[in-house]
């Protein structure tokens, strides 16, 4: 609902998406220097297995990963990591909108994120965008502009739960006085 | 913009402006609140806590932005075209956005005429019927005032946590602020210990 604005110092630069589709740009582009599997030396990440875009590499368009991604390179277009943890190192620069599970900001962000667990924006970030999560951690002189949106996990059904135990569970509901219990009476009949 | 470092640590107090703002949306959910004094790990949990949705910005990161840090920030002001690139960085939502807004002490840094169109703006972008929380120094004597972090710790305490200290752009005594709040249909006034004026404003 919010508008997307460009966070940039006066003077005015000339207007452009900040966040470009990523059906315009299709092709990734890639510099000279690859995609790195190997670590990263940096203590604030977690680099367990993680791919990482090293800091001289720059990727326009669309980015789909089934490992945690670390990025601390250039990175315009769209990242998707459903089920996994993004790190945005200290020299990242990313303008995308980002779907993942997990996301620990530590550089420049500019887009939209939507994190099915947490995000945490770290001392000396930025992020401009609006945020969609479970649970945020922002620390002191972190920048962040934006709406910030806490989405409630829906709790999953017990697959193996009994039930006549659920319907023995509506009364007590009730009776402990909660306005979201289901009419006992209905349930039983 | 912010001139000299902070001469004091955080320090907590009560705050009826903050009471009579969050008495104003009790009982009701899935508002839309606007804070300007920059994001926070407190504020954004205990807004949020609420079942609210909230728009964090730190506008005083925007005005050094738009208009420098130097002895012409407030010169600057009046040029025509920063201060639209200020009001279109920091406050351009459509009209009705929000239905509150946490703007702290922000207003006491902005000079005319860009004052009166910062108020304006915020007066378009808020919902009939919704609060406003503005605070402003008491202190007519005071050189340079604190820049403070504002942050909730529940909804009649606030944590202030110094910044810096700078000069303000004026300063506002009660026939002022209702001067500056006018377009809005009341205002009310607490006088604070620490000598800053906490205004409660509804739209």
């Amino acid at each position: 609902m919010w508008n997307k604005r460009k966070e940039e110092e006066y003077p005015v630069r000339p207007a452009a998406s900040a966040v470009p589709s990523a059906a315009a740009n299709p092709v990734i582009q890639k510099e000279s220097i690859p995609m790195s599997a190997s670590p990263m030396r940096h203590p604030e990440a977690d680099f367990r297995s993680a791919a990482v875009i090293g800091k001289s590499v720059m990727i326009k368009g669309q980015i789909v990963s089934r490992e945690d991604l670390t990025i601390d390179g250039e990175v315009e277009g769209t990242v998707e990591l459903q089920e996994h943890r993004l790190t945005i190192g200290p020299h990242g620069k990313v303008r995308a909108d980002i779907k993942a599970r997990e996301i620990v900001v530590l550089g420049n962000l500019y887009g939209n994120v939507d994190v099915a667990d947490k995000i945490e924006i770290r001392k000396d970030a930025k992020l401009v965008g609006d945020i969609k999560t479970a649970r945020i951690v922002i620390e002191d002189g972190a920048y962040f502009k934006g709406t910030t949106d806490i989405v409630r996990p829906e709790p999953k059904p017990a697959a193996s739960a009994p039930k006549p135990a659920a319907v023995q569970a509506v009364p007590a509901m009730a009776s402990a006085g909660s306005g979201n219990a289901t009419p006992a009476a209905e349930v039983k009949r | 913009m912010l001139g000299t470092p902070p001469r004091t640590q955080a320090l907590s107090r009560n705050s009826n402006g903050l009471e009579q703002f969050f008495s104003s949306i009790r009982g009701r959910s899935a508002l839309s609140i606007l804070d300007l004094a920059g994001a926070s790990q407190s504020n954004i949990t205990f807004i949020t806590t609420l079942g609210h949705r909230l728009y964090s910005d730190d506008v005083l990161h925007t005005l050094t932005g738009a208009f420098g840090s130097g002895k012409d920030f407030l010169t600057r002001q009046s040029e025509g075209e920063r201060a639209e690139f200020f009001l279109k960085q920091s406050l351009d939502f459509p009209d009705d956005t929000f239905d509150g807004a946490l703007v702290w002490d922000t207003l006491q840094f902005l000079a005319s005429p860009l004052l009166q169109l910062t108020v304006d703006r915020l007066h378009r972008i808020l919902r009939p019927g919704a609060y406003l929380l503005s605070f402003f120094s008491a202190d007519e004597k005071a050189r340079e005032i604190a820049v403070i972090s504002y942050r909730i710790q529940n909804s009649m305490t606030l944590q202030l946590a110094p910044r810096g200290e700078t000069r303000p752009a004026q300063f506002f005594n009660n026939r002022a602020i209702e001067r500056l709040f006018q377009n809005f249909s009341s205002v009310k006034f607490f006088l604070t210990r620490d000598n800053q004026r906490e205004v409660i404003v509804r739209r």
